[in-house]
């Protein structure tokens, strides 16, 4: 896919319009995984708009974002970026190879008490 | 009052307590949860992209049972409770969904968007009420101050749950009251745990509960209330020191059920 087609498939799939954006950055000063993103909120849906998605993919970003959907929440123009963010992260593990969680993963952090929950979720946002 | 029961993974493992307590206070307050026969694991989190149709099946198959039953289906778990929502708001709002969705389900488990999803504490105070809570209260909390912890699943996205007031949410501190607990005021009642990015970064989820833990102990609470198995494992493993308990064990400990043989 060319550089357009993938912007388009990334906004489509999210759902999402992100030219309503008014560039306030609240979905950033809001995120509590800020400081462990290098491409923030914010930052994703314009990069996004502008096609500007090659450096989104290989972030370390779309692995940090908790879905706690706040940036949702409190975007006074109604963008989700949230659903941005996570339309960018199934373009990266829907590719061949590229599971970002494994099994091995899991046993390495996993303890008696660990919830089902814990890795259920991770797998279904971490691997395809 | 007849309703259908999503008890989710986690609460048939490791927090059997949710679940048990959960039925056992129903019982003392004449609901009958009632377990949907078949049902599968929700996946802990609801998929926001339009083109993901698989995932979300298990979830339509619920609320389908749900529907042929005439009952609200009804969650006690936080993760489980979002993610049927999200899904039944998805099937109702994006008809390319749903029909995406038919399109795997059998004739027998076509769903028409008829089921009303729940958590309990709606039902508790939408349908049971507090009042009537509190007047079967026979094993008061009294003097325990309690932080009510909602995180994000709970609450969000309010458009499409409705719970409560995203923002200043008042749900779990009503029924503590009932209960003849104290509910302090603190600020990160609202904030995301870490949830399932411990297993990507555990130094991310523990930097995370660590200060929701940290800001309720600086309330003065003595303990902290949740609906969810994984906010509990992640406040838990933050170490503040701070318990972290199931809302269903408190109400079953009110209400005098016998929950330490549970
Ligand atoms: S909060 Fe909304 S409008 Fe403001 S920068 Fe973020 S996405 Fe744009
Ligand atoms: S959903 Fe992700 S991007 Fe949005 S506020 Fe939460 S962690 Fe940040």
């Amino acid at each position: 896919m060319n550089r357009d087609n993938v912007r388009d498939e990334v906004i489509r799939r999210s759902g999402t319009d992100p030219r309503k954006c008014m560039k306030c950055g609240k979905c950033s000063a809001t995120c509590p995984s800020y400081d462990e993103m290098e491409g923030h909120p914010h930052e994703f849906v314009y990069m996004v708009e502008n096609g500007d998605i090659e450096p989104l993919l290989a972030s370390e970003s779309i692995y940090r974002c908790l879905t706690c959907m706040a940036c949702v929440e409190r975007c006074p123009r109604g963008v989700e970026p949230a659903k941005i963010v996570e339309s960018v992260r199934l373009e990266a593990i829907r590719k061949k190879g590229a599971n970002r969680l494994t099994p091995e993963a899991v046993a390495a952090v996993a303890d008696e008490e660990l919830p089902q929950q814990a890795v259920v979720t991770a797998f279904r946002k971490y691997a395809k | 009052m007849y309703v259908s029961y999503f008890p989710g993974c986690t609460l048939k493992t490791k927090a059997v307590r949710l679940d048990r307590c959960a039925r056992k206070s129903a019982e003392i307050l004449g609901i009958e949860l009632q377990e949907l026969d078949s049902w599968q694991c929700c996946g802990g989190a609801f998929t926001s992209a339009a083109d993901e149709v698989a995932t979300k099946l298990s979830s339509v198959r619920a609320l389908a049972e749900a529907e042929r039953l005439g009952r609200p289906l009804v969650s006690v778990c936080s993760a489980c409770y979002n993610v049927l929502k999200q899904t039944d708001h998805a099937f109702k709002t994006d008809p390319e969904f749903a029909s995406k969705v038919r399109r795997y389900l059998a004739p027998d488990e076509c769903y028409n968007g008829g089921t009303e999803v729940l958590h309990l504490l709606e039902l508790l105070r939408d349908k049971v009420g507090f009042e009537n809570i509190a007047k079967k209260v026979v094993n008061p909390l009294k003097g325990v101050k309690i932080a009510a912890y909602y995180g994000c699943m709970l609450l969000r996205p309010s458009d499409v749950l409705g719970l409560d007031d995203p923002e200043n949410p008042s749900v779990m501190e009503e029924l503590i009251r009932a209960l003849g607990g104290e509910a302090v005021g603190w600020s990160q009642r609202n904030e995301c745990c870490g949830g399932y990015v411990l297993l990507e970064s555990p130094e991310l989820a523990k930097k995370r509960s660590l200060e929701i833990s940290s800001d309720a102990a600086a309330a003065g609470a003595d303990m902290i209330v949740t609906a969810c198995p994984l906010c509990r494992y992640n406040l838990d493993k933050a170490g503040s020191g701070l318990p972290t308990v199931y809302f269903t064990e408190l109400l079953a400990k009110a209400l005098g059920a016998e929950v330490d043989e549970i």
